[in-house]
Order: structure tokens, then sequence, then C-alpha cells
């Protein structure tokens, strides 16, 4: 996992509340066996309509979060499918930082995994960045994972709450299954502790 | 007073967090070809082994034809993908249910089915309906591509413990209701979030009078009020389910195991973090009117008119669902022409399921222009109902008897929904573009779509019944 210490990026505002992971890479685009490329796709029924053209009012296609890496989203975004290929896409197009309300479990365990910041916030602030992003063209916010506080161009600011593992791990791009590995023995511990035979699964597989 | 979530929870505890989340130890691990070719191929670039080949289990089922099995498939990027399955789970020595195995089917339906999934483990699989197994007593949740590579490392996974809410179903089913409704009508009340964070666990006569099948469809749809996982605490009806399946124990490992599983269901008087209750007496069939699955009232009812919603977010909601629908404020439900029905699916694509649908066909016809596909969930279900002549019920009454795939509950494979067409589905997600681009979905339960065939009009299935 790359590291993630502080971060500023233009903000586009997407409002629209239970937005699906089915809406964020629909799953005509599912069938790659690589990781790279779904930025192309990304909200791909809103960007683009049934014949391939540009839907000029979808907010991402307005030229004004042309530049925009930094997503402001409504309730429960995520839900659905648990396709980490939603998380892939929104990197893949330039997001570091999700802001919203609320997200789905799934969703938000895929984005911790691969770096991508998912900041839940009160909807009141979460309307009232709505609102400042609104007002200004090229509004941009200051994401500092440290200090966990977020500051807007025009000064607004606030704290957000993270989970202090997570933070951690963020911080220092830690590797979650290279941490995991370090309990190796333990793991073994309790896999010698728990053979009861009825569990077996394929036992002609073990190697 | 531990609940059934917790007892689970603390027998497979590797390592206690401490301020990390639990280290949990995985039992079974289910695969399919489209969310795991990334975290194969991230497990070879760092040059790591699958742990535990022995509990990993993968099948093949969202990119096939239902129509045949032929090779190469008719899309090569589809194509690709299912080589990568069949080349990374030979390298792995991972059992492999392949497209010509007759034990192959749609995950959630074929590897509870052979026996693979017990009370008391707990079962990932990188995919969101992996809650379905909940309805066996296990903790079963899906997880996204990089926690199927952690799995496959570690045969663990870090994860937080979810909070319980211990949901009761009072009242009875009604005649001509089945757990589709139920978990529709529930779906509907606690709302898409409404179980964020919450392993839900199903409670009441309601419930524990359902058939393991009819449980396997309501925990199936947990995900869909948010919940990463439903459960169902094991009785003596999962236990007769279990008995005599292939990798079920047997002999003197069942007693063994039998002792153990009847240790798991939440003592009495066990503390939820949550608890609510729905009431189902006086259920009336269930349909969903919108695009996404909260948005479900009876076959009966009218599409809601947005202008009468006090919250304007719901509103809003609302006139956008019904504009994509198709269907007019205040409108019948039942005056929706339907142009499509599909019968299968992880939720709906059981004997059980088979057998309601074609108690309503048997000797009647489908309406003309109405394309109906039954597609049975396994391999399995599709010989069982072929032994039982339901293959005819269906074929005389001018549906499509197709094999076992995910087919057209996320088209990702040939069967699509054409866009603009409506379709009366027994699957789990009715978002938009979902079974094709431009289709509208109506949810509901295996007889309702079949009468809704009949009719060719969203249909009350107690007429025929
Ligand atoms: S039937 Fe549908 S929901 Fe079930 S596994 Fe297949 S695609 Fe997913």
């Amino acid at each position: 996992m790359q590291k993630f210490t502080t971060f500023t990026g233009i903000v586009v505002p997407l409002d629209m509340a239970h937005v699906d992971t089915d809406q964020i890479v629909p799953k005509q685009f599912l069938k790659r066996v690589q990781r790279e490329g779904f930025g192309q796709v990304l909200f791909h029924h809103h960007r683009f309509d049934q014949a391939g053209q540009v839907v000029d009012t979808f907010v991402l296609n307005h030229p004004r979060y042309a530049k925009a890496s930094i997503l402001l989203a409504r309730e429960n975004f995520g839900s659905g499918s648990s396709r980490e290929h939603a998380p892939w896409a929104l990197m893949d197009y330039g997001f570091k930082v999700l802001i919203a309300p609320s997200f789905a479990d799934i969703f938000k365990n895929n984005c911790f995994q691969i770096g991508l910041l998912s900041i839940e916030l009160a909807g009141e602030l979460v309307d009232e960045w709505f609102k400042r992003v609104a007002s200004q063209s090229g509004y941009r916010i200051t994401v500092d994972l440290a200090g966990q506080t977020l500051t807007g161009s025009d000064g607004f600011a606030c704290f957000f709450a993270v989970d202090p593992h997570r933070k951690h791990c963020l911080l220092n791009g830690l590797d979650d299954i290279g941490l995991t590995l370090e309990h190796e023995d333990r793991i073994a511990a309790y896999e010698r502790a728990h053979a009861a035979p009825w569990q077996a699964g394929a036992p002609e597989a073990r190697s | 007073m531990p609940t059934l979530l917790d007892k689970i929870w603390k027998s497979h505890l590797v390592r206690p967090g401490d301020g990390r989340p639990d280290l949990l130890y995985v039992d079974r691990h289910l695969v399919h070809e489209v969310t795991t070719p990334q975290a194969f191929a991230a497990l070879a670039r760092e040059g790591r082994k699958v742990r535990r080949p022995d509990l990993t289990f993968a099948v093949c089922d969202h990119v096939l034809s239902t129509e045949n099995r032929d090779r190469p498939l008719a899309d090569p990027v589809a194509e690709e993908q299912l080589k990568a399955l069949e080349a990374n789970t030979a390298a792995h020595r991972i059992t492999y249910f392949g497209q010509d195995d007759p034990r192959q089917g749609v995950i959630h339906v074929t590897m509870p089915e052979l026996g693979l999934i017990l009370p008391g483990q707990v079962v990932i699989a990188g995919d969101s309906h992996t809650a379905t197994h909940g309805a066996l007593g296990a903790l079963a949740f899906g997880v996204g591509t990089s926690e199927v590579e952690h799995v496959l490392a570690t045969q663990t996974l870090p994860q937080d413990r979810p909070r319980s809410l211990g949901l009761s179903v009072e009242g009875e089913l009604p005649a001509g209701c089945g757990a589709k409704d139920l978990i529709l009508y529930v779906i509907g009340r606690l709302g898409t979030a409404g179980g964020t964070g919450c392993a839900i666990e199903y409670l009441g006569p309601a419930v524990r009078g359902l058939s393991l099948e009819g449980r396997l469809s309501v925990c199936n749809m947990s995900i869909e009020c948010g919940a990463k996982a439903g459960l169902i605490a094991p009785d003596e009806v999962t236990y007769a389910w279990l008995r005599g399946r292939p990798y079920a124990p047997s002999g003197a490992d069942w007693r063994q195991a039998l002792e153990f599983w009847k240790s798991l269901p939440s003592d009495p008087g066990a503390r939820y973090d949550r608890q609510e209750s729905v009431d189902i007496s006086g259920l009336e069939p269930q349909v969903t009117w919108g695009t996404n699955p909260g948005q479900v009232a009876p076959v009966s009812a009218s599409a809601p008119d947005p202008a009468a919603l006090s919250d304007p977010a719901q509103a809003k909601e609302a006139a956008q669902a019904l504009e994509f629908m198709d269907l007019k404020p205040g409108q019948a439900l039942s005056q929706a022409p339907i142009d499509y029905v599909f019968i299968g699916s992880c939720t709906n694509g059981r004997l059980e399921d088979l057998a309601a649908a074609a108690a309503v066909l048997r000797g009647r016809r489908v309406a003309p222009g109405v394309t109906a596909l039954v597609v049975p969930g396994s391999m399995q279900v599709k010989a069982q109902a072929e032994a039982a002549g339901l293959d005819r019920v269906f074929i005389e009454a001018g549906c499509q008897w197709r094999l076992p795939g995910c087919s057209m509950c996320l088209a990702m494979n040939p069967d699509v929904l054409p866009a603009g067409a409506r379709c009366a589905s027994t699957s789990n997600r009715n978002f938009k573009h979902r079974q094709g681009q431009g289709g509208r979905t109506h949810l509901c339960s295996p007889a309702t779509a079949a009468a809704s065939a009949i009719k060719g009009r969203l249909s009350d299935p107690r007429e025929y019944l």
C-alpha cells in the first residue's frame, strides 16, 4: 500500500445517495483480469449515454471538475456488490479521498485495502462542504491524515474521525498481509488446535 | 449470555485485536472467476502460496452461457477470465467445480448443497451474497479482492467484529407468500442501509418455520439491507438437510459435529447490540417498484407518489426511480406489462423455488410476447428438477429451460435484458442497468414471477394456487 500523509485536491460534489457499486463500475466491465484501467469505465452509465456520447450534465464531465481528486458524496456510498473494481476505478480515475456521511461496509474495507482514504462526516458537515464546493470554482480541500483535519481553500476546516489502526497503516503504507504473516506461529497453533476431522474440507488437496 | 455471532467469533480468534482488528480464522474460502484473478496475480507477484487449498473451493458461474457449454466463450474477455480461474485452481491444487462438473452451479447454491458449509464455520468469498451461507448457522460474509488475496495467503482475515442485530420476525407467513416475500418486506422496513455495520440474526417462529432452502433465500439478501452477514441458528431442520451430503461429516464424525452444533444457538436471554422486530401477519406477495431493493410494495399496491413523501431526499429518489422504471406515480403495479421473466439466481434458483414456480405454471401458458427464462441454480438442482418432471412443466408452459449459471441476474454473460424491457425477476438486485443496460427489474418471488409470466403483467400468484 502507498503511504498517505497529506493531500490537497479539487473536490467534485456527487449529490446522489445510495450510489451502489453497479453504478461505479457496471458489471459488463468486470471480466478483465487486470487491476488497472478501470478509470475509463468509472460511472460509465452516468458519464456516457447509450450511444457512447459524453453526458455533459453529469458532474464528473463538467470542465470545472475535470481535475478533481476528492469525491464528495452522500450517504451509503458504495452499497451493493462487493466488487473491489469500484475502488480500483475511483483510484485509477484519479481519486485519492472520498468524503460522505456513510459508506457501505465492504466498500469501506476495500478502499482501505488499496489506500483510498474514505472519510465519514456528520450529515450537516457534508452539507456544509457541498455548499462551499458549489460556491467557488476550483474549490480544494487539504486532507491531513496525521492531524485528522480537512481544510477548504476558503479556510473552512473540520476534524474527522479515523480508526487508529487504519490510520497507522495508511500513514506508514503497511501491507496488511505482511502484518498478518508476522503471526504465522499463531495461525499454525490455531490450526493444530482446531483440526476436527469433520471440518477437513478436501484433505487430498493438501500438499 | 453469548449470541451465535459471539460464539463463532470467539472460536475463530487467532489473535485478539489489541487496538487492531481481530485476526479471524477462515474455515471455507469460496472462489469464483470474477473477483479472484487479480488476487492470484498479486499472490504470484509476491511469491506467496495458497496456505490451505484444502479449505478453498472454486466454481465458475458468472460468465458462463446458460445455453451451451461451448468453448471458447463468445466473449474473449470472459474466456480469458474463465481460463485464469482454471489455471489458478490447477496451479494451487484448489478443488474446482468446472463448467462440465456435475457439482457446478451458482456459488451460493452449489457450495451448501454439497455439504461444504457447516454450522459454526467462518465462510468467506469475494462476493457480497456470501451472507447466504448464514442460513446454516455459519458466519459468512463477502469481501473484496485484496481480502481474497489475504485469505488465500494466510487463511485468516483481520476484521472488526460486526454489531449483532437480533431481528425477530413475528407472525405467520400467509399462504401464497414465501421466504422471498418475507425478506423483501424486511428490506423495505429496514431500508437499504438499515443493517450497515451489523450481522443480522433472524429470529422468531416464522424463520424457524422456513425450510433450509427458504432460509438460504432470506440470508442471501441480508446485504440488501446493508448488513454484511445474516445468520439463522442451526436446528433440526439444518441437521436433517445436511445429513448425507457429499462433504458433510458422517458416522462418528457426524455425532461429534452434531454435539458441537447444538451448542451454537444464542443463549436464552442473549444480548444483541441492537434489536428490531417486524410483523409479517397479513403479508402479501411483494414486488419492487423502484431501483433499489428497499423500494418495495405488495403486488396489489400502486407505485408511490413522490409528491406525497415528506422526506425531500426520498421523494427525489422515488421520482428518479419511477422515471427509470417508466411507472407513473400512483399507477397500479399490476398494470405494468412485462416482457421478461427470470426465475433463478442464488436467491431463488433452488429446487423448492422451481417447484413453487412450476406449481403456478403447470397446465398454463406464458403470455404471448413474454420471454421466460428458468435457470436452475446448479447441476444438481437441474437433475432433481428434471427427475421431478419440472422441466416439462416449464417447457410446456413456454419457458426456456437453461443450464446453471448466474444468467440474467447480472448480465455478465449472454443473458441480457434488452434496453427498455421490463422483467419480473427472482434475483436480488434491481439496480439500474443490473440485468442489462436500460433494463427494468421488478424483484419478486418465484411464484409471483410465474404468475406474472402467465398474465404478462405483474401479478398476484395466489389466484393460481
Ligand atoms: S446469481 Fe447473481 S447475486 Fe448470485 S452470485 Fe450470481 S451474480 Fe451474484
